[in-house]
């Protein structure tokens, strides 16, 4: 069980910030599931709604930068504490940036919407479930301090690594067989490169973790 | 990197408490060191014993060695007042001596010596003023009482009076808690400037001070060294729990 703190006010702004950011990861993971639902069941209506949805989380990150500046600044935090809001200022980015990529999910299944289907999305559910799961488990391991789960969702990265060169095969031999579908084959490439990109940011924050707990650095290493 | 002051197995007792405990500790030549840790953890015991002021309480007992150079300084036949010369020590409050006009508070160790010329005096304290950048602000009033001056500026007086005595290293005990934080700044920078020169070990209160002057950082509770290692490493990614508590704020 971790001790507390003597300032019982600056226990209370650590936690602040891990609510915080669980509450943005929590509305990415929505973000996602309903991208994704705009582009299976082409709910041009949801895309649109998405679409709007990434200032909350825009907004989340000013929030969430501006409470890590301010226990900067007041409490001048050293080891956990200090890699804690390190990690925070950095994790903010990462899901910062998830958010953009649901955004061009939702923008692109709203083209997609207008014109026949391609074909029917089997793959890229798959991928956007995994690339989803992976997010939750960053940011449970975050709030858990668990390294184990980090390292899990660092392995699974390669799962959807996978999805993605499949689904982009897949996609070649239509584009190939009709260049009449190649401005929709294109559209949905870059939905898979999205959630290649999703599950990267997940990634990122898995090693973070790993970081946090360990105090050992293992970005750009074999293990990642 | 040559290890200047080696300490091993120092025990510190005064009377029945046993203030130090079982401590062994390296400092390296040229570098700054800095002692952690709450009230009482014998963190100004430890300093204290390397130039061996204990030696002035009757009740103090020191066992285990102190290694200066590889010489034992509690050894025979070391006479004390030696090693004070080459340990220098800077106190927690300024301590400029009263009577004395700030150039004579400057050249006051370096006469125990011997005699000094006037010419030789007259360089080493405009040396030693400059090397703690008191010499722009005192150099037209070195005739003045050192207690016109202001707190910041009798601490800096205080260095450099140790350090015209060319010590090979200097001891501070909190040399900035007294001072306001503009102060504070400048002992800092200065220190980060002497231990070109010098090795130096400084108690302090103020874990960020610690950080910001130090390349080595000790961390000492109920008498033990619990930790010690390179600073930027204990204040980012302690191994020690105990450590972590404290310099976290958690120590309970």
């Amino acid at each position: 069980m971790e001790r507390e703190h003597f300032s019982k006010k600056y226990d209370e702004e650590l936690n602040e910030i891990r609510e915080k950011l669980l509450e943005m990861g929590g509305k990415v993971e929505v973000m996602i599931a309903n991208a994704m639902k705009a582009l299976v069941e082409r709910d041009s209506e949801l895309a649109e709604k998405t679409i709007k949805f990434d200032h909350v989380i825009n907004h989340l990150e000013v929030e969430i930068d501006e409470k890590c500046l301010q226990v900067l600044a007041k409490r001048q935090p050293a080891a956990r504490d200090l890699r804690f809001i390190t990690l925070a200022l950095k994790i903010v980015t990462d899901l910062e940036r998830i958010g953009d990529q649901c955004r061009n999910i939702a923008m692109r299944a709203r083209e997609l919407n207008e014109e026949p289907p391609l074909k029917p999305y089997i793959d890229l559910p798959r991928m956007a479930g995994a690339a989803s799961v992976m997010v939750k488990e960053a940011l449970d391991a975050f709030v858990r301090g668990d390294d184990t789960l980090a390292i899990k969702v660092c392995k699974d990265d390669q799962q959807v690594d996978d999805l993605n060169e499949q689904i982009q095969r897949e996609l070649l031999t239509f584009m190939m067989g009709d260049p009449a579908t190649i401005s929709r084959a294109m559209k949905v490439n870059h939905i898979a490169k999205c959630l290649e990109r999703i599950a990267d940011h997940a990634t990122n924050v898995a090693e973070m973790v790993i970081f946090m707990v360990k105090g050992k650095d293992i970005r750009h290493t074999t293990m990642a | 990197m040559n290890t200047k002051v080696k300490i091993e197995d120092l025990n510190v007792y005064f009377g029945q408490n046993h203030a130090v405990k079982e401590v062994t500790l390296g400092i390296p030549d040229n570098t700054v060191t800095a002692i952690i840790g709450p009230s009482g953890c014998g963190k100004s015991t430890v300093l204290r014993s390397i130039n061996r002021m204990h030696d002035l309480v009757p009740a103090a007992r020191v066992t285990g060695k102190i290694l200066l150079d590889g010489a034992d300084i509690y050894g025979k036949n070391v006479d004390p007042v030696s090693i004070r010369r080459k340990v220098g020590m800077v106190f927690q409050k300024p301590n400029p001596f009263p009577a004395m006009s700030i150039h004579d508070n400057v050249i006051a160790g370096y006469k125990l010596n011997g005699r000094v010329n006037r010419a030789e005096a007259d360089e080493i304290v405009e040396s030693s003023l400059k090397r703690v950048a008191l010499w722009d602000e005192v150099k037209d009033r070195l005739k003045h009482n050192a207690m016109d001056l202001s707190g910041g500026q009798q601490q800096r007086l205080c260095i450099a009076r140790t350090i015209a005595v060319k010590p090979e290293v200097i001891l501070m005990d909190e040399p900035a808690s007294a001072l306001d934080p503009i102060s504070t700044l400048k002992i800092e920078e200065l220190i980060e400037e002497l231990k070109e020169k010098y090795t130096i070990i400084i108690v302090t209160h103020n874990m960020q001070q610690a950080a910001r002057v130090s390349d080595y950082t000790a961390f000492f509770y109920l008498g033990e060294l619990i930790e010690c290692g390179e600073t930027k490493k204990i204040f980012t990614t302690p191994e020690i729990k105990q450590t972590e508590d404290y310099i976290t704020g958690r120590f309970g």
